[in-house]
């Protein structure tokens, strides 16, 4: 009994749909709110078999995971149903990534949300328990949380599912799916080698399934009102919206919730434009690509217009480049940041990165020859880790040499830095919580 | 079907005795850390890449069939 809900309030026919009901205020909405904003969810939840109307509803959606991998949703479901053992949900909520605040903001404004997309993933597997996993420093999220299941335990809704919430240590890597499992598991935050993969051997052993706390989110949604709705915006191949961060030099830097398939400019106009003129944009985060603001014009925020320009939407943290600011500069310090993060596991990511970013530096102070180096190296890292983490940053560095070609050559020709800005990607600051490990 | 090495990254402390054994697919990197050629093993090499596999010190080396389809997520 999906998506037929006659007391559902009418059905959001525009965006925003998972920002719906909040005011400019970072005011959290209650359940009772969030009911009336949503209606409520009608789902058979019968732990212990899997909901198939449901896992059809999610199928027919198209929906990917929002987490930055855009991994088709039902496929997960088919390969921890698969297993045939009592499954456990996780909801990663961790967004360790310092330019992304979607997931933050989704779980300080509208838990309930997150909660309901929780419980269609229990209800989809057949799982008794869920665990929602958070950052140490994500204290008001935690708190979002906490308060949203106390809410809920009052009116002694699902009584049949255990929801807990797993704190896990500050940090980049800790966000990828294993290093969580491993927290939660009481191992060390850190990437565990696969196979096993989270759908064979989870938490405590449970075949899990682990979405993104936004991708819970729109399947709250989308078993309320249907995969035909969700698939009403978006692109055939990538349907529905999805929340970007954007930064950098942009009038209303913030969370927006767009379309799949929206333009990068409309995105930029809604936020009140460009602040000065955009050097270059880094589009996915600190393992994205940055693309020449000449070529942005006609860019789309979608991963099959991302991929046809090497690079990919991930978790879809994007930030305008200030033409006064240098992007050489400005990827040597991710670089360094990215290096630190490493979990240290793998000889070729504590290495290699740090061999790539210790190069990086010498190339921005003028010394050309750095530059075969970071070239060979680049080729090095990538695939040979336990993770994903010496790939994306390998991704990203490869994609600065490339666009940032003519600051490079005026680096080390002309032994010239034209920025007058700096630290314009965001970091941690050393005594931020984000930056302390486990 | 074919037979593959697989290198545990997170055993590997780069001893690099793979590389003397098997050199045929296995060089090393500056830091000391395997390199493996993805071309798959033929049957008059497979001698060689199990020595490879059972001399190293920290069992970070293994011989993988690749199957295709890969399975789901990552």
């Amino acid at each position: 009994m999906t998506p037929v809900n006659s007391l559902a309030s009418p059905q959001p026919t525009t965006l925003p749909r998972l920002l719906r009901g909040l005011g400019s205020g970072t005011a959290t909405l209650s359940l009772d709110a969030h009911i009336a904003t949503h209606g409520p969810l009608h789902i058979d939840i019968d732990a212990g078999s899997p909901n198939t109307t449901l896992h059809t509803t999610i199928a027919k959606s198209g929906i990917g995971g929002r987490g930055g991998a855009n991994f088709p949703v039902s496929r997960k479901i088919d390969a921890v149903i698969a297993e045939r053992r009592a499954p456990h949900v996780l909801i990663n909520a961790t967004e360790g990534e310092p330019p992304s605040h979607k997931d933050h903001v989704l779980l300080r404004s509208t838990p309930h949300l997150v909660l309901d997309g929780a419980l269609v993933c229990a209800g989809v597997v057949g799982a008794r328990e869920i665990t929602i996993a958070v950052q140490a420093g994500s204290t008001a999220e935690h708190a979002a949380l906490t308060a949203a299941l106390t809410e809920r335990r009052s009116q002694h809704m699902h009584p049949g599912i255990a929801i807990t919430i797993a704190t896990v240590p500050d940090g980049f890597v800790i966000g990828e799916e294993r290093a969580v499992i491993s927290a939660i598991n009481g191992g060390p935050a850190k990437p565990t080698i696969a196979p096993p993969r989270p759908f064979q051997k989870g938490i405590n052993g449970a075949p899990t399934l682990v979405q993104n706390a936004e991708t819970a989110a729109h399947l709250a949604l989308i078993a309320r009102y249907g995969a035909e709705w969700f698939r009403s915006v978006g692109t055939p191949d990538e349907p529905g919206s999805a929340l970007v961060t954007l930064t950098g030099a942009i009038t209303k830097p913030g969370v927006y919730e767009v379309a799949l398939g929206t333009r990068l400019n409309d995105l930029v106009a809604t936020a009140g434009g460009l602040t000065e003129s955009a050097r270059a944009y880094l589009i996915g985060g600190y393992f994205g690509t940055w693309i020449d603001a000449r070529d942005a014009h006609a860019l789309t925020l979608s991963d099959a217009d991302l991929r046809a320009r090497g690079g990919g939407l991930g978790a879809r943290a994007i930030i305008a480049l200030p033409a006064h600011a240098c992007g050489l500069h400005e990827t040597a310090r991710v670089a360094n940041y990215l290096s630190n993060e490493s979990a240290g596991q793998c000889g070729p990511c504590v290495h290699g990165l740090r061999a790539i970013a210790d190069a990086l530096d010498d190339l921005a102070k003028g010394n050309a020859r750095a530059q075969a180096d970071i070239e060979r190296w680049l080729t090095l890292v990538a695939g040979r880790g336990a993770c994903r983490h010496p790939d994306g940053a390998a991704k990203l560095i490869a994609s600065a040499l490339d666009v940032f070609a003519d600051e490079i050559r005026a680096h080390t020709r002309e032994k010239r830095c034209t920025a007058s800005a700096t630290k314009i990607l965001p970091l941690p600051s050393p005594s931020s919580p984000k930056r302390k490990r486990a | 079907m074919s037979d593959q090495l697989r290198v545990n990254w997170i055993r590997c402390d780069a001893h690099g005795l793979c590389a003397e054994l098997f050199p045929e697919r296995i060089t090393l990197d500056e830091w000391g850390y395997p390199i493996v050629d993805p071309t798959p093993i033929p049957k008059e090499l497979r001698r060689h890449a199990e020595r490879a596999v059972s001399q190293c010190p920290v069992l970070a080396l293994s011989i993988e069939r690749i199957e295709d389809p890969p399975r789901p997520p990552r």
